[in-house]
């Protein structure tokens, strides 16, 4: 029913691709980041949740459809529905079933619930698209509850020598999590203005989150330490950071698991939070699928889906997409949203 | 190890020296005199020893991980680090023990004594009853590879703080070879006595590369311009007819050197020296590369010792008929150091440093340039009434070394990083033309920023043409700029040279493959430098 061309995922029945990176007619969106939503596309389906994302990143006049959970539409004999994928606010698996077929794209998930988006649905299907952006053996992500535990105890360190804590993550969707972690210790929140533009956005659509002040260079100056400050990746190693000293930065992603990926970013604290699934967790969705045939896409995909070949016995392939291997990059990029 | 282990995470979790010392001050007033010790042995970068074979170590970890042997490989290759990938992949301990650093480095002794039959077990049982917070460091120590991001002079400091010492007097009583097993605390760091560390080398003064034009130096006339030998930096103790040789990195190599042997009979009790040992022969400076052959053979044959004979080229005397002259102004230790290697009847290893003459910094820049065609890297400028100080410091000694050769290298191989540079594309190998064939030349690492590396990884990803192992052949397009200090003849190497400190000083967007340099460009750069 799905095939992958050098589009996206495409479904020739119905005519219309999921998460296509190049223009196309019809395209159903799993969510809102930039390597999952394009520009240039005729029409959009996504979840009621991803569209002002998607209005906010492409702007307003796009054509836009919108579904909520479970609400199931009929493109020539082919039933399509969006179900949670717990990944970030609106993200969906994209259900397709024809006579007795039945396909799930994942898109990005994780079945850790972080408090945002709705928490991810095990779906049955003989067909699973699964990206395995953590797929190897050495991630075991925390509780996010731990994690939280840690960010307070780190920030009341820094706050006892009136230093400021900046607070780098993903501005879509980490960011979200950092500010409603930070948000208990009842201090005032600061972020750059691609987190403010997007919390904004998002209170507007009736999600009940805390709000965040913009942190304009004047108001910075006006500001003693230690206050908090939420920033995207692309702030690490900016010159402009000075203007907030004394500091101390911490950088929140499942890759800070290792220490290597934390030198690499160049920030001494890491905090392992992430919207991906860690290996237990995409062992454990692939499994509850009980699909026969798995898909594996962004990630280490030909290393998990050999691992799905040899330990469970399943016909794993490896499918060339345009969101692989290149995630770093993706999040640093997309700062600019 | 719950507090050792806390603060080689609050070490490591910062970039703050402040935060550091102050982790490592609360670390010493917390801990037993026990545990000081091996933190400090182990802080000072000294090695807790390998007690377990690799092959061993990996056997239980793929046991107790129950993962397959190529899915734990995979991983490793992408973490880089082994204790660290075993740290990652074991199940979470059963019930936690908590052992004090001291129980564990008493355990590792012991481990290491074991049948190879009963350390698998014996290792697995301990993973499983430590918690799972403290497996990497518990690895690190296990395989003598601990380290931490904290300098010598730093751990000093807070000693310092903590037991009210100089830093002076305990960066000397820290040097040269000490074990916990053969002192204490109380020894090492407190007792009120120094005089039988008679073998102990000062901590050496280290300069910075000096970073702008010299002229904000001031006056030429109160400097002394010196020739940057590259060499092995060494200190020459003699005392009591006894002689020890200490390298910077406080390695003791007298054992390495029996050339300066009979020096502990010629020179007076409580001479120290520093300088430069270097092999040197028939009036010339041989290349680096003869000294790194040598240090590293275990056993010097006579063939050894007379085709890379050494010599020290001497700039600096620290202690003078066994008084310390370091706080001496540097013209009169030199003017000592002179009268005593001019003194010897018979010399076969000391020479002096012999300052160039400048009048003016126009002249010490034509010394800089060219100090190539004297085997050097560069100038030391050293102010004329400077004390011996400790460590590196700003001030009154400034390294000048001459710009590295560049080259530009078109991009042939790339295979992925290790470590810090985990599941990328950063290794890689150039290339230059020989005719119309691309001869990879060298291979480099580092250079490039964050976002270039993944720019580039991104492409090696795209461009391969051909995968074996690790290593990806790409279609030959990007060119680099590559920066190296030296180069020289290597019939091992395809090219027929060896660089020396290769790394990527910029992509040259600019330029196609075909504008790359030539092998014969290389060869030129290698005719310029007299190196055979
Ligand atoms: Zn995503
Ligand atoms: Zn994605």
């Amino acid at each position: 029913m799905l095939t992958f061309d050098n589009k996206g995922i495409y479904c020739a029945r119905a005519d219309l691709y999921i998460d296509p990176w190049l223009p196309v007619n019809k395209a159903i969106i799993t969510h809102a980041h930039a390597d999952h939503a394009h520009k240039g596309n005729k029409h959009y389906l996504c979840h009621t949740d991803t569209a002002p994302l998607l209005k906010l990143r492409l702007g307003n006049d796009i054509s836009i459809e919108t579904l909520n959970y479970g609400e199931q539409i009929t493109i020539n004999g082919i039933s399509i529905s969006l179900h949670p994928a717990g990944h970030i606010i609106g993200s969906s698996q994209v259900r397709l079933s024809y006579k007795d077929e039945v396909w799930v794209v994942s898109g990005d998930y994780k079945l850790q619930d972080d408090g945002l988006s709705t928490a991810f649905e095990p779906l049955k299907c003989q067909h699973f698209i699964t990206e395995s952006t953590f797929g190897l053996p050495i991630y075991h992500f925390p509780k996010p509850a731990i994690v939280k535990q840690e960010l307070h105890e780190w920030i009341q360190k820094n706050n006892e020598q009136a230093v400021n804590s900046l607070l780098v993550g993903y501005s879509l969707g980490k960011a979200q999590r950092i500010i409603e972690m930070a948000s208990a210790l009842d201090m005032p929140i600061y972020a750059h203005g691609a987190i403010v533009n997007i919390q904004q956005q998002l209170i507007n659509a009736g999600h009940k989150l805390y709000p965040v002040q913009y942190a304009s260079f004047d108001l910075i100056k006006t500001l003693k330490p230690p206050y908090l400050l939420v920033l995207p990746p692309s702030a690490i190693g900016s010159p402009w950071l000075k203007k907030f000293n004394p500091y101390e930065i911490a950088f929140f992603s499942g890759w800070m698991q290792l220490r290597g990926a934390r030198r690499r970013r160049n920030v001494a604290r890491g905090f392992v939070l992430s919207d991906h699934a860690d290996w237990n967790q995409l062992n454990s969705a692939v499994l509850s699928t009980n699909a026969e045939n798995i898909y594996v896409t962004h990630g280490y995909k030909s290393i998990f889906a050999k691992w799905l070949r040899e330990e469970h016995k399943l016909n794993a392939v490896e499918v060339e997409t345009l969101y692989e291997d290149d995630l770093l990059m993706r999040e640093d990029t997309d700062a600019a949203l | 190890m719950q507090l050792f282990n806390k603060l080689f995470q609050a070490i490591d979790q910062t970039t703050s020296t402040n935060a550091k010392v102050n982790a490592l001050v609360d670390y010493f007033h917390e801990a037993s005199t026990g545990d000081i010790l091996w933190s400090i042995y182990l802080l000072m970068g000294k090695s807790s020893g390998r007690v377990i074979k690799t092959a061993l170590l990996r056997q239980a970890a793929y046991k107790l991980s129950a993962l397959p042997t190529w899915l734990f490989e995979e991983s490793y290759h992408i973490v880089g680090d082994l204790a660290e990938t075993i740290a990652l992949c074991l199940p979470p301990p059963q019930h936690t023990k908590l052992y004090t650093l001291s129980q564990t480095m008493t355990f590792l002794a012991s481990f290491s004594a074991l049948p190879d039959d009963e350390k698998e077990q014996t290792i697995i049982n301990r993973w499983m009853e430590i918690p799972a917070s403290e497996r990497f460091l518990f690895n690190k120590l296990i395989t003598g590879n601990f380290r931490v991001g904290v300098s010598k002079q730093l751990v000093i400091k807070a000693l310092a703080i903590k037991y009210n010492k100089t830093a002076n007097e305990l960066a000397h009583r820290l040097m040269g070879n000490w074990h916990p097993h053969q002192t204490n605390l109380e020894k090492l760091i407190l007792e009120d006595i120094l005089s039988e560390k008679s073998f102990e080398p000062y901590p050496f003064f280290l300069a910075y590369q000096l970073e702008g034009a010299p002229e904000g130096l001031g006056d030429i006339n109160e400097w002394y311009v010196e020739r940057k030998f590259d060499g092995i930096r060494g200190q020459i103790i003699v005392r009591n007819e006894e002689i020890f040789i200490w390298s910077r990195g406080e390695d003791l190599l007298t054992d390495k050197f029996p050339e300066f042997h009979p020096l502990k009979h010629s020179l007076p009790h409580g001479t120290v020296l520093d300088g430069e040992i270097l092999p040197f022969k028939e009036d010339e400076i041989l290349p680096f590369a003869v000294m790194q052959t040598r240090i590293g053979r275990k056993l010097l044959s006579k063939k050894i010792l007379a085709s890379a004979p050494l010599v020290m080229i001497c700039y600096d005397l620290l202690e003078y008929k066994g008084t310390d002259i370091r706080d001496r102004p540097l013209s009169e230790r030199r003017k000592l150091l002179k009268q005593l290697v001019d003194g010897l009847v018979v010399n076969t290893s000391l020479m002096l440093s012999a300052p160039v003459p400048c009048s003016s910094w126009d002249e010490v820049r034509k010394a800089r340039e060219e100090a190539r065609a004297y085997k050097c890297e560069g100038v030391m400028l050293k102010r004329k009434n400077s004390i011996y100080e400790t460590g590196r410091r700003r001030g009154s000694w400034w390294k000048w070394k001459v710009d590295p050769f560049t080259i530009d290298g078109v991009l042939v191989y790339g295979q992925r990083g290790h470590g810090r540079r985990a599941n990328l594309y950063t290794d890689y190998t150039f290339a230059v033309w020989d005719n119309n064939e691309l001869v990879p030349f060298a291979k480099a690492y580092s250079g490039l920023t964050d976002k270039e590396i993944l720019e580039v990884d991104n492409w090696i990803k795209k461009n391969t043409i051909d995968k074996f192992g690790p290593v990806r052949t790409v279609t030959p397009t990007l060119v680099f700029e590559l920066a190296f200090e030296g180069i020289s003849a290597s019939p091992r190497h395809k090219s027929g040279i060896a660089l020396r400190f290769p790394r990527i000083l910029r992509w040259r967007r600019d330029k196609i493959a075909d504008q790359a340099n030539t092998k014969q460009d290389l060869l030129k750069m290698l005719d310029s430098k007299g190196d055979k």
